[in-house]
């Protein structure tokens, strides 16, 4: 039931120069009603992923070790991608966003992720936790407010998980107790992404336990209020650039304003967000095989052994092209539910599904590329190795994968009960 | 303020492992990554920097070649660049297309669309042929700053620094004038994901050499495109005698 298995590397040289695919020449399709393949991009979608490649292999790949021996994200990266509009892409213009479509942001965070799967991670939340629920639920003030700072200055972060409460999300502690035109939050977030650096913080607090997770409602918490404490980042076995720690909560007083979306909605929001994260998610373990992938195969074509390339054994070529079958299937679970949630339609189990394989293929997809590298691959110097520490957090986080399992099989179930 | 004509041309990215076709009549282009020209990026940025600094109204790229040049357009529309003019050179005409053509069509276009700098990349990476430019120049008569490394708008014209065999050059001329940008002069600006989706809405014009009453009649034939030898290899040798004695040998003293 649990197929993922297999699978099977490359010169540095070839790693730090970009991989170049070839773009196919494509008639206009403005007038044509057939649907298109999903790896079919519109010419924007298309210049989108160029540039953040380009932008990606030349600003952020020279980076990424220090970064990882740093614990943080250099801060000339975060302007940068400031700059470059990577921290509103879905955001509407009139609030300096880039106002672009939901399949753009997993180019960029694919693109992204097979360069730095940390710098990804940080776009990737801030982008489809942060920013949409700003977008989707937020007042006009609220939106003036934060949006455009959230695009141009400062990164945000959601805060759901506890140290009780993890897979059994709506069990969270944190309350927030009413106070005259304002609520007091206590309690303690835990695996909180982008907190070291964030400006903003979405928390999930119940106002009510008294109604269980029906309490649980959404407040704008910023920075510098007085009591919120950021701990310092945990030492993780991957991502280890993007900043994850404990935030603390300690009588931090906020108006009833700072409310986002509706009273005791907060469970919902949760819930339904992370459905989008996940495909994010997604994105993110494609663009991390994808790299990996890139950076192996030249090396398994240029090595030689026994009088050949080690590619022309088929213990190797026949794992590569099983490895890379897998991760085709993935990208194409990750694009069309994608797609789905462009189109409007309902895309929860699909994805689910994304976020699932494309997550459970990541590891042995990177395992199997250090083993094509053989003794290199064990090294540091080889980027195989960071990929493979980078990919567990995949069938951990936004849902572990029996979590995952458990949302499809109860979809399925209500498919078939009908 | 100045109106500024930019060249943009399509080549194949230098990232590019570039392959002979088997017969021998040149590269292999099909299926293969394409992008701006790198010293015309570096054109373009010096162009949209004139913008923001107020010493140029408008910016218009113009490239000469096939559809998807209409891409490359696009980036520079994304970069910063107001409209695009995109004149259309296909098949056996886009193959034997010279330096002296495009040359034509920039001259006819600088005149119509009043321009006043022509700035464009200082040699394209395929062919290297560092001519466009100076040609253009010389079909308007007009001044030429080429290999900039330093361009300056002051009130009586442009103070180009020039980079040279021996050093820089730095040289005065009136406007209208053309520039060719070489590597120094800046480093490019990414599209940012903004201006990318603003480009949409720029205006793109196509048209075609002859709507310019320029003439693409070849001028040269295209007799065969092989691979450079293949590099022998060297040998280590132990004193500058034996070095000496070998040099001789090889009839190379």
């Amino acid at each position: 039931m649990f197929p993922i298995r297999r699978v099977g590397n490359k010169i540095l040289e070839q790693w730090r120069s970009p991989v170049v695919t070839a773009v196919k020449p494509r008639k206009s399709y403005s007038t044509e009603a057939s649907p298109r393949p999903l790896t079919m991009l519109t010419d924007d979608e298309l210049a989108m992923k160029e540039t953040i490649r380009k932008l990606a292999t030349e600003q952020i790949a020279p980076l990424v070790k220090k970064m990882e021996d740093e614990h943080k994200i250099d801060e000339g990266i975060r302007q940068m991608l400031f700059d470059n509009g990577l921290m509103g892409i879905e955001t509407p213009a009139e609030y300096s966003g880039s106002g672009c479509g939901f399949l753009t942001m997993m180019l960029v965070v694919e693109e992204l992720s097979r360069v730095d799967p940390a710098v990804a991670a940080y776009v990737d939340i801030h982008n489809t936790l942060v920013n949409s629920l700003f977008m989707k639920l937020g007042t006009e003030e609220q939106k003036k407010k934060y949006l455009t700072k959230l695009c141009t200055e400062y990164a945000g972060s959601f805060c759901l998980t506890e140290p009780t409460s993890g897979s059994d999300a709506f069990a969270l502690k944190t309350v927030a107790k009413k106070d005259g035109n304002s609520y007091i939050i206590n309690g303690s977030k835990m695996w909180i992404s982008n907190s070291d650096v964030a400006g903003v913080f979405l928390v999930m607090a119940n106002a009510d336990p008294s109604k269980g997770y029906k309490g649980i409602t959404c407040f704008i918490v910023e920075r510098d209020t007085p009591g919120l404490s950021v701990a310092k980042p945990e030492n993780k076995l991957g991502i280890r650039a993007s900043g994850t720690c404990m935030v603390h909560f300690d009588n931090v007083k906020v108006p009833e304003e700072n409310i986002l979306g509706e009273y005791g909605h907060g469970y919902k929001y949760a819930a339904g967000f992370l459905n989008e994260g996940r495909i994010g998610i997604a994105a993110q373990m494609v663009g991390l095989c994808q790299g990996c992938m890139d950076a192996t195969i030249p090396y398994t074509l240029d090595r030689k052994q026994f009088g050949k390339s080690i590619y022309s054994f088929q213990g190797i070529s026949y794992q590569i092209a099983h490895l890379q079958t897998e991760l085709e299937a993935a990208r194409l679970l990750t694009y069309n539910a994608a797609r789905l949630k462009e189109n409007g339609q309902s895309f929860v189990k699909e994805a689910a599904m994304a976020k699932y394989f494309a997550s459970e293929i990541a590891q042995t997809l990177t395992s199997k590329c250090i083993d094509f590298m053989g003794g290199v691959g064990f090294t540091r110097d080889f980027p195989q190795e960071k990929f493979f520490r980078d990919a567990k957090i995949g069938t951990i986080y936004e849902g572990t994968s029996n979590m995952q399992l458990q949302t499809i099989a109860k979809l399925i179930e209500k498919e078939y009960k009908q | 303020m100045a109106r500024v004509l930019v060249g943009v041309k399509r080549v194949i990215d230098y990232a590019v492992k570039i392959r002979v076709k088997p017969d021998k009549s040149g590269v292999v282009t099909d299926g293969v990554k394409h992008s701006m020209n790198p010293f015309d990026e570096i054109a373009v940025e010096e162009a949209v920097r004139m913008k923001e600094k107020k010493l140029a109204s408008e910016v218009i790229a113009v490239s000469c070649g096939p559809a998807q040049s209409q891409e490359t357009l696009r980036t520079a529309l994304a970069m910063g660049a107001d409209r695009a003019i995109h004149v259309e050179v296909v098949g056996a005409e886009y193959e034997t297309m010279q330096p002296i053509h495009v040359a034509k069509i920039l001259a006819k276009l600088s005149k119509d669309e009043k321009a006043d700098i022509v700035i464009v990349g200082k040699q394209a990476i395929d062919d290297d042929s560092n001519q466009t430019a100076q040609m253009t120049a010389a079909l308007l008569d007009w001044p030429q700053g080429t290999f900039a490394s330093k361009v300056e708008k002051t009130d009586a014209g442009l103070t180009i620094t020039r980079e040279i065999d021996g050093g820089l050059e730095t040289i005065k001329t009136k406007v209208p004038a053309v520039i060719s940008a070489d590597l120094r002069l800046n480093e490019p600006r990414y599209a940012t994901l903004p201006n990318i989706m603003k480009a949409k809405k720029k205006t793109l014009k196509k048209m075609t050499a002859k709507d310019l009453g320029v003439d693409l009649a070849p001028r040269i034939k295209i007799v065969s495109v092989e691979d450079p030898p293949v590099r022998q290899a060297g040998s280590i040798v132990p004193d500058v005698d034996t070095l000496i004695s070998k040099l001789k040998e090889g009839g190379h003293v």
